[in-house]
Parts: C-alpha cells; structure tokens; sequence
C-alpha cells in the first residue's frame, strides 16, 4: 500500500514539473484512478464479508432454534412420532458405527495408496493412470458414489442396507481426499533424512516404516480427519444405499440397519410440525460441534508439527 | 557360529519376503481407485442400457415430462425438465457465486493485511466443511422465508432459494482456488506494474487476473461442477416438481433430487423406476465428468508460464 501510495505521488510531481498546462487534468485523472482503487478495494472487502456474515446469521439461528432441546432425554431417545419423545440416538451411534468402520479403511487404503505414488511407483503409463483416476473421482458428485454403493455392496455383495454397506461407500468417496494429503505430506519428507537412512543399510520398506512415515504422520492424520468430517457431514449417498430414517434402535453389528445424524436431520426438516424443526436445528448444533472439534484438532496438529 | 549366521541368513530371507510384497500390496490399494472408476460406470452403463431398453433414448432427451415414479400410462421419460431445473440452479448458484467468489479471491490475495487474511481463511475452510444438510436447514428456514417477504408470488419450494445457497456453498470454493491462482503470479510482473504508476486495481485487473485466468477460470467450472451434483439443498429447498421451465421463482426438480426422492420411496429393483435412477444417474456423471476434463483442461493448456 505505501509503496504504490509513494510511486503515484512520484507519478503526479513528475508530471508537474515535465507540463504545468496540463498539471490539473493529469492530477484530477490520477485522483480518478485512486477512486476506482478505494471504491474495488470496498468492494472486494465487502465480497469477503459475505461469507462470514452468512456463517453468522446461519450459527445465530440455529443455536436460537435448537438450543432449548439440548437436553439429556435427547441423548437418551430413539425417533418418535412426538417431538418431545423424539431423540438422537440411533443417529449418533449410527455415525460412530460408521465412522468407526470407515476410518481405519481410509486411513490403511489411503496412505498406501500415497506410498505407492510417492515411494515405489515408477513415472509410467499406469502411476500417470491412477493420478488421473484419482483427480477425477475427486470431482464425482457423492450421490453417484451412492449409485455404485447401492448396485455393489447392497445388491451384488448381498450386504444390504447395513452398517457395512454405508461405510464401504462412504470409504470409497472420502478415499481421494486422504490420498491427495498424504500424498503432499511425503512429497514433502526431505530427501536427506531418507539418503541417510539408506546410508545405515536400511532397506527400501524399513526407510519408508522409521523414516517417511512418521515424518509425514502429521499430514496424513490432518487428511484423514478432514475426510472423515466430510463422511460425517455426507447425507446423500447413504440415503442411496437406504440407510432408514426411522431407527428405534443401535446398530448391534456390521450388518444391522441403520442411521446417521444428517439423514435423522433431513427426516426431521421434511416433518410439518415446528417442533421438528427446532429438533433438527437441535441435531445440527450436535453436528456442527463435532465437525468443529475435528476440524480445530485437525488445524492443531498442521500448525504443532508444520515444519 | 553356526547358529547366529543361520540366524541371520533368516532374518535376512525375511527382510526380502517383506520387501518383495510390500510393493504388491501397495499396489493393489493404489489399483482400488482404477477399480472404482470402472464400478461406477460399469453399473451405471448396465443399468442404463436396461432403461433405453424400454425408453427409446430420442424420447428421453427430449422428453419435456417427467414423471417416472408414477405408474403405467402416466409414466413419462423426458429428461428435461431435470436437466432444466439442474442448469437453473446452476446459473443462479454462478450468479451468486462467481462475484463474490472472485472479489474475495482478491481481496485476500492483493489487498488484505496478513493478520486479516489469517482470520478470514481459516472462517472460509469452516464454511467449506459445513455439511449441505446444514446449508438446506438454512434455505428453508431462513433464505425462503426472507426471499418471500419480497416477492409474494414465491412458491415455498423454489429454484430461487436453492439455487442462492448452492451459491453460498461454492463460495469458498472459487475464493479458495482462485486465490491460489493469484497468488503464483510472480511478484516481479506486478512490481513492474507499479514503478510504471499504475494502482492497485489496476494491477489486479490487468496482471494478476490476466496472469491466472486459466486457474480462475478453472476453478469456476470446478464450482460449478460440484453445484450440479449438489443434492441436499436442491432436494430440501427447491421441491420435487419436474417442470420444463426457467422462471426461477417456480418449483422444480433436480437430477439430483429426482434420485433422493426415488431412493426414498418403495420401489423394486426391476421395475422402470428404478433404472431410471441409473440413467439419470448416468446423465449427471457425464455432465461432471465433462466439466471435469474442462477445468483440468483449462489450467493446463492456458497456463502462463513465468
């Protein structure tokens, strides 16, 4: 800002001194040009602020809404007919089940998959195939990914809408994201420490398990959180594999049918009465707070060990 | 010394066991992205040639009814009324987007102080990881409600809405990558801008907009890509009605919509209905896919190299 301030005042004294007849009209032009630069520089300050003014109003009014139905008897409820017997229960063992499965499946598939392009793939046809496949399914709308959940683990593998069938899809459609992180975070492992290691006799595989890998577990564990709030949040694929939203019970195992808190969330919105949708303002607030928590944990280790 | 060599010649053996498989099953996991690639358009193109099996494909391009979850006669196949209530989302969630996108991707990249832009990056991640069910609670409780307190005639299910919170949610999607476009623009070219007098506006407008256009540019169809795959708000907000039209305050239909409302509701695994998901499932993976390509397309044959 000061040096563009210093130059165009340089820019008007050159132009005094070189023409004084035109002196007032250059300046005014030069004035012009500076107003256009205060009023854009308004503007796109004022762009950004969309954005932050929209999360605001969106938390004010779901806190507002929901805050009152907070309470321990939500917890402890199954679905209802009536709102004051409604609970989140199902829901939030639903997306632990999930999770649960999920997590450890992306998070071996994924950082393999990173390994295998960083650390062993020669730059061939096939490592060029897979780099363009993956880029690619990032982009695949989730609800597509709940099509091919839906043909191939509910119907061909036979698992039907359980537990099981929900995760695998749901591993599937955050796998790109774990790969891409993880994928950045061992590019990013400095060729020395690895030159060293080779130095002591260390193989191929014991470098990558003692060296890279815990150099760039930071990394991966920050993409593999990111990618598992996104699988929390997700609504659309499951409801393709038939996930159902009227639960009066807990997954007891891998293959019992389920729910998940966005899909109690949606049955909740598309209910006639207010009460249901202060229910699902409630469910959101229990939402939100995870994905924060992830997320700030996520933030966390990036910043503790970014080095 | 027999026994620690023999030892050692086993550790050793082992040591290559490991070493040989490792790779192989790095390998295979790396393989399951191919593979998934291919199950998803192998089960859409099965159950698809299903559908045009019954449907003539004529029919279903130009078909201006849809109404695929009714019964015998009453059924009709005609995409567009989808395809027209996806663009209109669409084109509405770029009119609000794009802008805004673009102004806060400059505003970050050129004019904001670093301790301002420190505050407001990590604001826009949390925005981008708010779950689309949210964003659809947010439509229909506040957007739609507001919207109708200007425009009497709205229906409450309507394109409008939908389409300015699809919007929202791209948002920081087009700031995010537009902003990493602007900021690879070397800092020389604008310095030179500058010793020649120009200002800060119009710097950006003439060399860092024009220097990372084919990032920008690629990062709006990137946006808008995912906006036509959004399927939680368009299903909450803007109704279950298949009508061709472009009036914006009617309600509509997504491709997107139609598959939650079928997946939804009862119906068996042979019947036509459910093949129709597969197709228009297939219609809404190409319209993706194409964009795709485009914006990988653009940043890599537009690029300027410094």
């Amino acid at each position: 800002m000061s040096a563009e301030k210093t130059l165009s005042k340089e820019h008007t004294n050159q132009q005094t001194s070189s023409s004084l007849r035109n002196h007032s009209h250059s300046s005014s032009q030069v004035q012009r040009r500076r107003g256009w630069n205060y009023l854009f520089h308004a503007l796109f300050l004022l762009a950004t602020l969309v954005g932050i003014i929209v999360l605001a109003f969106l938390l004010f009014d779901i806190v507002k809404r929901g805050w009152s139905w907070l309470t321990p008897d939500f917890f402890e409820n199954f679905a209802s007919r009536l709102p004051s017997r409604s609970g989140f229960k199902a829901a939030i063992w639903g997306s632990l089940w999930m999770i649960g499965v999920t997590a450890p499946l992306t998070f071996i598939l994924g950082v393999s998959t990173a390994i295998y392009l960083e650390e062993y793939s020669k730059k061939n046809w096939l490592s060029r195939f897979i780099q363009l496949n993956i880029s690619n399914l990032a982009g695949v709308p989730s609800i597509v990914y709940g099509i091919l959940g839906l043909t191939l683990f509910v119907r061909i593998l036979g698992l039907g809408s359980s537990v099981l069938a929900g995760s695998l899809t749901m591993t599937l459609l955050v796998l790109p994201i774990v790969i891409v992180a993880s994928r950045e975070s061992i590019a990013s492992v400095p060729s020395i420490l690895k030159q060293a290691s080779y130095a002591m006799g260390a193989s191929r595989w014991q470098t990558i398990r003692h060296v890279v890998l815990p150099y760039a577990l930071p990394g991966v564990l920050t993409g593999t959180i990111l990618a598992l709030s996104r699988a929390i949040g997700e609504t659309a694929p499951l409801i393709m594999v038939g996930a159902v939203t009227f639960v009066a019970f807990t997954p007891e195992n891998l293959f019992s049918p389920f729910t998940v808190m966005p899909i109690q969330i949606y049955q909740w919105i598309g209910l006639p009465r207010i009460e249901f949708q202060q229910l699902a303002a409630a469910g959101i607030i229990v939402l939100l707070i995870v994905l924060l928590t992830m997320n700030a944990i996520a933030i966390l280790l990036r910043n503790k060990f970014q080095r | 010394m027999e026994q620690p060599r023999n030892m050692l010649q086993k550790k050793q053996s082992w040591r290559n066991t490991v070493e040989a498989f490792i790779p192989k099953f790095l390998l295979i996991c790396a393989l399951l992205s191919v593979f998934t690639t291919v199950g998803i358009i192998l089960t859409l193109l099965f159950e698809t040639a299903g559908f045009f099996e019954k449907v003539p494909f004529l029919d279903y391009i130009t078909g201006t009814t849809w109404t695929a979850l009714f019964s015998g006669d009453q059924q009709k196949f005609g995409v567009l009324p989808l395809i027209s209530g996806t663009l209109l989302v669409t084109v509405g969630a770029a009119v609000v987007a794009v802008p805004i996108g673009l102004g806060s991707a400059i505003y970050l990249s050129e004019y904001a102080p670093e301790r301002v832009r420190q505050i407001i990056k990590p604001i826009l991640e949390i925005l981008a990881g708010i779950p689309t069910i949210v964003y659809g609670f947010f439509a229909i409780t506040l957007v739609t409600p507001f919207l109708r307190s200007f425009i009497p005639q709205l229906n409450f299910f309507n394109a409008l809405s939908a389409s300015i919170v699809v919007g929202i949610m791209i948002i920081p999607m087009i700031a995010s990558l537009s902003e990493d476009a602007m900021r690879s623009v070397p800092k020389n070219i604008r310095e030179a801008a500058y010793g020649l007098g120009a200002t800060k506006l119009e710097v950006v407008l003439k060399i860092v907009v024009p220097a990372a256009l084919s990032g920008i540019v690629s990062s709006f169809v990137l946006a808008l890509s995912r906006a036509i795959g959004e399927t939680m708000i368009v299903t909450i907000a803007a109704g279950s009605n298949p009508t061709f039209t472009f009036d914006p305050t009617s309600t509509i239909q997504t491709m997107t919509g139609f598959m939650v409302q079928a997946a939804m509701g009862d119906i068996t695994y042979e019947s036509l209905s459910y093949k129709a998901i597969y197709a228009v499932g297939m219609t809404l993976f190409l319209f993706t896919f194409v964009m795709n390509m485009l914006a990988q397309y653009i940043s890599r044959r537009f690029k300027e190299e410094y």
